[in-house]
């Protein structure tokens, strides 16, 4: 049985405190945006949500690419836990946005580029959990795994493409200020300053779990080998 | 005297590849035949996909109200939401012929290239795609009194039809080798292949409604772009869905 890390440990308790510190400045530090009010303030923990949702999607095909190149069981292990985590983050994103929507758009939902694609991201990882509890034999279950994940990492971006071909509302903060956006909103210093902390948080928050999820996966690994060698 | 050697070797790699390429071709044009020959005789890949469209599009037909305004708007998603159907169909049927007695077995066991044999099955699906769609459009075009043989239309059928049909006999190939088998392919396929959906769509509908070719121009590009990358990853990583 191997021992927790201590590395881990000490980046458990970085990751309670920044998490306590995001909220803190979201609600105290920031200010209340003019025009939208409280409403606003999801918008520090949405985009970082979303933000970790696609890192996590890159992981997963990173380590796909990996595991079909070197065939290290290990890449598998972190394909996985990236999944999972991306399921949860992009799915907090989409809830989060909604809660923004409803107010601001005065619907739950558009199908706007970033939600469309957001929402096929979501379903894209749906399909790879899916595929992989439907396969016994674990290397197949990893290599099927790995051809899905790279597959699905490259048809995001071009769904992003073709749904912005059509038309979006969602506004565009960071970088070009788009006309016809709803929602728009020049963010202050403060409001920065909170925004990138939130992210930073949440990318901390994103290893965090990965390592314990990637640790979770070995022992498992090792529990089904044990199981084997004791069936002989 | 080495330069001698040097030379000979060279020419006889020339010769080699010279005779590999043919031999590739032949191997691919092998699979193509033998998926050819299978359904002549049986006919019931081909049958099946065909009365499937039909009754797709006469679903939408009482589901849509399809009066001549609303024709107008949604011919295009109508015909590709059938093909999209239809051949899902068809490659669940393709593959689980290759999974039943052991064929797939018998073809990997063949010294041939893997990507020869992912390209065979990819033509083959291809050409049965082909043929359904090419009976489709002119029934669909008879009973709504509408010309769908426009030339812009049928070379987006050709190209969305590439595409669909590698990324799904990649996944078809995946699917049939899982436990939920031709459940499994529908909701991989779908989501991988949406922004090849939308692009045709949206391409058909240009041609249908006599748009300036600026306007198609993005959204074919689209469809090459899809083709293309999916194209060339779908050979590469096939190796990996049929190695032992």
């Amino acid at each position: 049985m191997e021992a927790k890390p201590r590395l881990l440990t000490i980046l458990d308790g970085v990751t309670v405190v920044m998490l306590i510190i995001a909220t803190g400045m979201v609600f105290f530090y920031a200010p209340v945006e003019a025009v939208m009010g409280l409403v606003q303030k999801v918008f520090y923990f949405h985009v970082a949500a979303g933000w970790v949702g696609m890192l996590s999607f890159l992981v997963a095909a990173g380590a796909g690419i990996a595991y079909l190149w070197k065939g290290n069981r290990k890449w598998d292990v972190v394909g996985m836990a990236s999944v999972e985590l991306g399921l949860v983050f992009a799915f907090i994103n989409v809830v989060t946005g909604s809660i923004w929507a409803r107010p601001i758009w005065n619907a739950w939902w558009t199908w706007d580029p970033r939600l469309t694609t957001a929402t096929i991201m979501l379903l894209i990882y749906a399909a790879y959990l899916m595929l992989r509890s439907g396969i016994e034999d674990p290397d197949r279950r990893a290599r099927f795994g790995a051809i899905y994940a790279i597959l699905g990492f490259l048809s995001v971006p071009l769904t992003f493409l073709s749904a912005r071909l059509f038309r979006g509302i969602h506004p565009v903060v960071i970088g070009s200020n788009q006309p016809g956006a709803e929602g728009q909103f020049d963010m202050t210093a403060l409001m920065l300053q909170t925004f990138l902390f939130s992210l930073l948080t949440f990318t901390i928050i994103f290893i965090d779990l990965l390592w314990h999820r990637i640790r979770l996966g070995r022992l498992q690994d090792r529990i089904e080998q044990m199981k084997l060698e004791l069936n002989l | 005297m080495t330069n001698s050697d040097a030379n000979i070797a060279e020419r006889a790699s020339r010769k080699a590849q010279r005779k590999t390429t043919p031999v590739y071709l032949r191997t691919v044009w092998a699979i193509v035949w033998k998926d050819l020959a299978a359904e002549l005789r049986s006919r019931e890949l081909i049958s099946s996909m065909l009365v499937f469209a039909i009754l797709v599009i006469f679903i939408f037909n009482f589901a849509l109200e399809l009066d001549a305004r609303a024709r107008f708007n949604v011919t295009s998603g109508v015909l590709w939401v059938t093909f999209a159907f239809a051949g899902t169909l068809g490659l669940n049927r393709s593959m689980a012929m290759e999974k039943d007695r052991g064929c797939l077995d018998g073809l990997l066991l063949a010294p041939v290239d893997r990507s020869a044999i992912f390209l065979g099955k990819a033509l083959s699906n291809l050409f049965f795609m082909l043929i359904v769609e090419a009976i489709v459009l002119p029934v669909y075009s008879l009973l709504y009194n509408i010309n769908l043989l426009h030339p812009g239309l049928i070379a987006v059928v050709l190209l969305g039809s590439v595409g669909y049909v590698t990324v799904g006999t990649l996944l078809s190939s995946m699917a049939v080798q899982t436990r939920t088998r031709d459940v499994l392919l529908p909701i991989l396929l779908f989501p991988i292949v949406l922004p090849l959906f939308i692009a045709a769509v949206k391409v058909s509908a240009g041609f249908l409604q006599g748009l300036d070719m600026s306007e198609i121009w993005p959204w074919l590009n689209l469809i090459i772009v899809f083709d293309l990358i999916f194209s060339a990853v779908a050979i590469m990583v096939f190796d990996y869905v049929v190695e032992e």
